[in-house]
């Protein structure tokens, strides 16, 4: 066997590296573990009378025979629960904010249609359900708030009658002097956008399994949740349980984009009826209810103007944002979390220096809004590019152009913008250049001239925008809320076998995080990539996380984990001078192996773990002492966090007799500092995109004025197939590394944030000879045919 | 709910006898009586396709299939193409090319494949969304899955 002593052989560079993942022979062979798989001796399952009011009194609710219905349990209301469980509340610091209390089960009223008003415990799911159906709620209707706008008017009915107003929340921004910019402008534009609501869609229904131990006191639940650190020590509140008594685990989870980090009534009513009967209890959400009760995105109005010279400099922003949040202020990120970052993001990847916004979260009788892949963001890009490209055709300017005027320069970072975000330095300019290049942008101008000859609608958009990722402690995810957002802890640990483990408290929902991880850990710790355990989404494992959201799980993870690793291979070094008997700075580590460097002086990790920990005599007592054991625990603070950058660009054609806008081509040029692994990168992307596809062109959930949902199954709310989804290409620009450990900056959110304002900026552009401007979204056939039938008879 | 019917069901090789209340759909079947749960349900509408087997060759949705429909019937899940440590080629070619993120729509999107791999030539991109189209994934934005069953296909034809 030849000697390794060639470091670059012997440590393969893991990250950076396309690796297989770990989690895919589990996955495609039916041995996943989600949480509908799991079943225990004497589960019951739970099914949920849900209301099919918007707003009113529950005046009467008569549970007829139910009780004799043959397996059924128990029934239980919105005070039954609460006698078990507290209601909670999202609380924040942040002024101008009124906290709404949500009760696990609905008390003496209903808010929105779809929210769980009785519970029934039965020995099956088809039993559960049988039991709905005889069960009679009686309401008394109240005034239905749909219409956020009106609901934000003094004399509009209130939902929370203990608040002052149906605005949960409020916040102004100024910086400069923008009124009068506005009248000195040369060229302004503007107009009223809205970005309607949209819904997750995760494939996988939200579920819960609850199980309260009576012996130990203590409650372990299962759940598809993205958040587990976050839940646990809210039950841990709740229930008065302290920590090391309940244990919060996600097991598998199918898909999340947001639409699991929240803690969901369901998780509450599961743990109270378990701990009450001392059985586990099994929830399941049917695909009707997960579309009602999901927290839903988006749902804002935007009122925006953009000042701009002759050459298109951008001398001034204004925008007025009605953020229709729902019936509560959703846990824990409050109803903020949404249309705040939607004025927190408006001024993007631009030299903006006059900015004045205000933002308005209002309350209505709908389903909750939280956050849902790109938060705030996919609007605000949506808005600002918009206003650019309006600004551009005014002064007659190309898109590309106008960006690359306005774009902050390498040379200007760290750049603080005009909401007073600080953007690290990314690279906004050649992500832009890149994505010209590379998608051939004049060729693609002369395709759609001579398109446009031919009488075709065909247009060409861009999107260009920056994120934060991987937010540390130095602001919050949602402003002024109580909870730590901002470290992330892993603990690297080598066992008394040899064996390496590593313990993270975020989750993964499918971003492959099990392999990045170990690739991470694996190139850190100086082993094999097949030799690291990885353990995610278990609160039993760290003693803080709050869980996988906010493209924070590379920076976090991949930062905690190099940390730890890091910690745990000085350890091996000080041992193994000892036992190899060389300096410390002779050795070498690497493949599982440790060596001292040009000798064939050398052992296996393993071999070392058993000297330190079970041959007592190979380590003295001293080291021993000092080091501990092979383990290392490290908590991660990004504190800023890091910019992401990127600039799509696609080609439409809308046609002419189904009015359906067709993507003919996609690319993303983003820059996500160092890539862990290219090919899941790229799946993020692609991933990303088709969601932006379907918030642009397809996806709304739409209330009637009652306030009934009438997008309430998967043929009503349309998501995008593979047809509506066209190959893309993904560019990933390594340029100038951020100061985060590793390099890393986040992407899961990206192609979310980037599309819905590229493809209305296309079709707009394909639109622009009959003078359409998309300020809606999304741009389904009826809306375009619409809209150019309004343009033909002007 | 009275009166249960007995029922044969042949499910990926394996004859299974049993009692069954007439409105228990398949997939419910074959995930809490036979626990293959391989099988995922989505939507319980037909629409997402997650839970889709074939039924005699045939792939359907067991949303939407009782399981008294599945008498005498023979079922293939997604148990049937291979196990974690001896995949099966096309679960392979998914792995190769990333076809797959959070998994869940994963087992239909294998089934409905070998479904389209073995009836049709699918000699373009476009035929292969096409017959993709039934069956929804919220992770990929299909691209990959595409590419992992124009590889199958490759290696389909080589064969």
């Amino acid at each position: 066997m030849s000697l390794p002593n060639d470091v670059e052989l012997t440590r393969p560079q893991y990250v950076g590296a396309t690796v297989t993942r770990r989690e895919d022979p589990r996955l495609l062979s039916g041995e996943g573990n989600y949480v509908a798989d799991i079943k225990r001796h004497g589960m019951l399952h739970i099914a949920f009378r849900r209301s099919d009011q918007a707003h009113a009194l529950i005046h009467k609710i008569d549970i007829g025979e139910v009780l004799s219905l043959p397996g059924v349990i128990g029934v239980y209301t919105g005070k039954d629960i609460a006698e078990i469980a507290k209601p909670y509340k999202a609380t924040s610091r942040m002024k101008n904010y009124q906290a709404t209390y949500i009760p696990p089960l609905a008390i003496d009223k209903v808010r929105y249609v779809g929210e769980a008003v009785v519970a029934v415990v039965a020995e099956s799911r088809y039993i559960a359900e049988d039991a709905l159906g005889l069960i009679e709620v009686e309401y008394r209707p109240l005034p239905v708030l749909v219409d956020p706008e009106k609901a934000l008017e003094p004399e509009a009915p209130k939902l929370h009658e203990q608040l002052g107003s149906n605005v949960l929340a409020e916040r102004e921004f100024a910086r400069g002097e923008v009124a009068e910019v506005f009248v000195n402008a040369p060229v302004t534009v503007g107009g009223r956008f809205h970005f309607t609501r949209t819904t997750p869609v995760t494939l996988e229904t939200r579920a819960a399994v609850a199980e309260y131990d009576k012996g130990a006191k203590s409650l372990t639940l299962h759940s598809t949740t993205q958040i587990p650190g976050i839940v646990r020590d809210k039950l841990s509140e709740i229930f008065d349980l302290p920590g090391p008594r309940v244990r919060v685990i996600a097991p598998d989870v199918g898909g999340g984009f947001g639409g699991k980090t929240s803690l969901y009534s369901e998780e509450i009513v599961a743990s109270a009826i378990s701990r009450a009967l001392g059985k586990p209890i099994k929830w399941v959400s049917d695909r009707m209810e997960d579309l009602m009760t999901t927290g839903h995105a988006f749902d804002e109005v935007v009122y925006a103007d953009i000042a701009v010279t002759k050459d298109g400099e951008i001398v001034g922003l204004k925008a007025d944002v009605i953020g229709d949040v729902g019936a509560y202020s959703i846990y824990p990120w409050t109803a903020t979390i949404e249309p705040v970052q939607v004025v927190s993001f408006m001024p993007g990847p631009y030299r903006i220096e006059n900015y004045a916004a205000r933002v308005r979260a209002v309350a209505t009788n709908k389903t909750l809004t939280g956050a849902y892949r790109g938060v705030g963001r996919p609007i605000s890009v949506f808005v600002m590019d918009r206003l650019l490209d309006m600004a551009a055709r005014k002064i007659g300017m190309d898109p590309a152009e106008i960006r690359r005027r306005n774009l902050v320069n390498d040379d200007e970072f760290p750049y603080k913008a005009a909401s007073g975000l600080v953007w690290d330095k990314s690279a906004f300019q050649s992500c832009l250049r890149e994505a010209r290049d590379k998608i051939g942008y004049e060729e693609l101008r002369r395709e759609q001239n001579l398109a446009r000859a031919e009488g075709r609608w065909v247009g060409v958009g861009i999107a260009s925008y920056a994120e934060l990722t991987g937010v540390g402690s130095r602001i919050a995810v949602a402003p002024g809320m109580p909870i730590n957002t901002g470290t992330e802890t892993c603990n690297v640990a080598i066992d008394s076998t040899g064996a390496v483990t590593a313990s993270f408290g975020i989750a993964s929902q499918g971003q492959g995080m099990e392999t990045t991880l170990a690739q991470v850990v694996a190139q850190e710790l100086g082993v094999k990539l097949e030799d690291v355990e990885i353990i995610l989404g278990d609160t039993a494992a760290v003693s803080h996380s709050t869980g996988t959201y906010a493209s924070r799980g590379a920076v976090f993870g991949g930062g905690a984990g190099t940390l730890a690793a890091q910690a745990v291979r000085e350890k091996i070094i000080r041992v193994a001078g000892h036992l190899l008997e060389a300096a410390e700075e002779d050795i070498e580590v690497g493949d599982g192996n440790v060596w001292v460097k040009g000798t064939d002086s050398k052992m296996t990790i393993r071999d070392l773990a058993r000297a330190l920990y079970s041959n007592m005599g190979s380590v003295p007592k001293e080291m021993r002492d000092e080091i501990d054991n092979l383990e290392a625990t490290k908590v991660y603070d990004p504190f800023f966090g890091t910019t992401t950058a990127a600039t799509h660009m696609c080609l439409v054609e809308v046609d002419p007799e189904t009015y359906n806008a067709k993507i003919k081509k996609y690319i993303v040029v983003e820059d996500c500092g160092k890539v862990i692994n290219p090919m899941i990168a790229n799946g993020q992307a692609h991933g990303g995109v088709a969601q932006g596809i379907g918030v642009a062109l397809m996806e709304e959930v739409i209330h009637d004025d009652t306030g009934q949902v009438l997008t309430a199954s998967l043929v009503d709310y349309v998501v995008p197939s593979a047809v509506e989804v066209p190959s893309m290409d993904v560019m990933h620009v390594e340029a100038e590394l951020p100061g985060t450990i590793g390099g890393f900056r986040g992407l899961g959110e990206g192609g979310t944030i980037g599309a819905p304002a590229c493809i209305a900026n296309a079709i707009s552009d394909a639109l622009s000879p009959l003078g359409v401007e998309i300020m809606e979204l999304p741009a389904t056939p009826e809306r375009l045919f619409r809209l150019i039938e309004a343009a033909k008879s002007l | 709910m009275k009166g249960k019917i007995e029922i044969r069901v042949t499910v990926n090789g394996e004859e299974h006898h049993a009692s069954v209340e007439p409105r228990l759909l398949l997939a419910d079947f074959i995930r809490e009586n036979l626990d293959l749960t391989g099988t995922h349900v989505g939507c319980e509408h037909g629409i997402c396709g997650a839970c889709t087997v074939l039924m005699n060759g045939d792939s359907v949705r067991a949303c939407l299939t009782l399981a008294v429909q599945a008498d005498g019937a023979e079922v293939e899940t997604v148990e049937s193409l291979g196990d974690s440590e001896n995949l099966g080629s096309l679960q392979r070619a998914f792995r190769e090319h990333h076809a797959l993120q959070c998994g869940f729509c994963t087992p239909g999107m294998l089934m409905t494949a070998t479904d389209m791999l073995r009836k049709y030539p699918l000699e373009t991109e476009d035929e292969i969304r096409v017959g993709l189209s039934g069956n929804i994934c919220r992770c990929t934005g299909y691209q990959h899955i595409v590419d992992a069953i124009s590889a199958a296909r490759d290696e389909r034809n080589k064969k």
